[in-house]
């Protein structure tokens, strides 16, 4: 149980997907210039990447490292990634319209978002079980959907300030980005 | 000849991929804490580039359309694994220092941008120059913000002390944060300083 909370707490603030392991940048950057948005991408990762964990330890743990496959993981996971994708697409269009429509354009992204990718090569670096899989995926992808969300907020009061013309657009978004990282910075040492 | 040469640059000055396109941000940020790790992620993915690039040229008329996106993800995942196990076995330090992010090559964006922009649509040679050119803005680009980093984060280059004795390096830079800051503050200056796009 004491291990469960310490990857809870590690995974959502310790080491933010986003904010310290610099996992997911690019939608990071992409999806963040309004909340509602970040929100919806945030949803949809968090959604598919506690599904990757599960269906990624089970692929590796059942099937590729009995067979001694191992250095197949990567294609393996990547595979397994697109499929689910693809699943979740479906499922959700036929049993939840409402949140499908929310999601929506989000959800082909997250082939290509290497949070996904990154949390199951992370759960088998780091030799978890499939319990601790699945909670590391949900909470490392529940930091990133705050980290997300935080920095939409920030960037939608920024859009209505006055910046000097060389910060404008990517530049101002990155130094933004590095000032909640110093923030959450703040979070080391707490496990 | 002029024409492969006009491809080659483009993926170095109009087209960069990280101070231009803003592309692959992930290992942009999260490797460049050393110029040696710069370089090494810089050439690991120059050639899955390369390589991808032809694959994925020669394969153009045999990939439908509708799976073309699971086929470029076998390609390029195929390359990512020959130099995951080619750096594991003859420089470990450095599969040490890129970690998770060797196979996280699979996911990043440039590789699968010019898969589709490119090479789906050109013929082989072009695609080789394509991803050579993009692989070496690439490399250009991550090393000069490692530099930055490593100057004056730990006053060393390439893990040789630079700065005098008396400074006192700005631990700060070489954390997440200062990843941030200084792709940002490059951008600025690159804005700058290259040529505005035709």
């Amino acid at each position: 149980m004491n291990e469960i909370l310490t990857i809870l707490i590690g995974s959502i603030f310790v080491n933010n997907f986003a904010m310290s392991r610099f996992y997911g940048i690019c939608p990071f950057l992409g999806v963040s210039k309004k909340l509602e948005t970040a929100f919806g991408m945030g949803m949809a990762v968090t959604f598919v990447m506690s599904m990757a964990s599960l269906v990624a330890y089970m692929i590796d743990t059942f099937l590729l490292v009995p067979l001694e496959l191992e250095y197949l993981q990567t294609i393996a996971f990547i595979l397994v990634i697109a499929v689910l994708v693809q699943i979740v697409e479906m499922v959700l269009k036929k049993m939840i319209p409402s949140l499908y429509q929310a999601l929506g354009v989000y959800l082909p992204l997250i082939t290509t978002n290497c949070a996904v990718l990154g949390v199951t090569q992370l759960n088998v670096t780091e030799g978890y079980n499939l319990i601790q899989s699945v909670v590391n995926g949900a909470a490392s992808a529940l930091g990133y959907t705050l980290a997300i969300c935080l920095f939409a907020g920030i960037r939608e009061r920024l859009a209505l300030g006055n910046l000097p013309k060389w910060m404008e657009g990517f530049t101002g978004a990155l130094i933004t980005a590095g000032l909640m990282a110093v923030a959450f910075n703040g979070f080391n040492g707490l496990i | 000849m002029k024409e492969l040469r006009k491809v080659f640059m483009n993926g170095i000055i109009d087209e960069n991929p990280t101070f231009r396109m803003v592309l692959g941000m992930c290992p942009t940020l999260a490797i460049t804490t050393a110029v040696s790790n710069g370089i090494g992620m810089g050439l690991a993915t120059t050639f899955v580039l390369v390589f991808s690039n032809l694959v994925i040229s020669l394969l153009r008329k045999a990939i439908p359309e509708q799976i073309r996106i699971p086929a470029f993800i076998v390609v390029i995942a195929t390359f990512v694994t020959i130099v995951q196990l080619f750096i594991k076995a003859f420089v470990p330090a450095l599969d040490a220092a890129l970690g998770v992010f060797i196979p996280l090559i699979v996911v990043n964006c440039i590789i699968f941008g010019r898969a589709e922009a490119f090479a789906f649509k050109n013929k082989p040679l072009a695609s080789i120059f394509d991803g050579l050119g993009m692989g070496v803005g690439f490399t250009i680009a991550i090393t000069l913000i490692s530099a930055v980093r490593e100057l004056f984060g730990a006053g060393t280059l390439l893990g040789v002390q630079v700065m005098p004795e008396s400074y006192l390096p700005m631990d700060l830079l070489i954390r997440p944060a200062g990843g941030f800051v200084v792709l940002g503050l490059m951008m600025a200056l690159m804005n700058k300083l290259l040529p505005k796009k035709a």
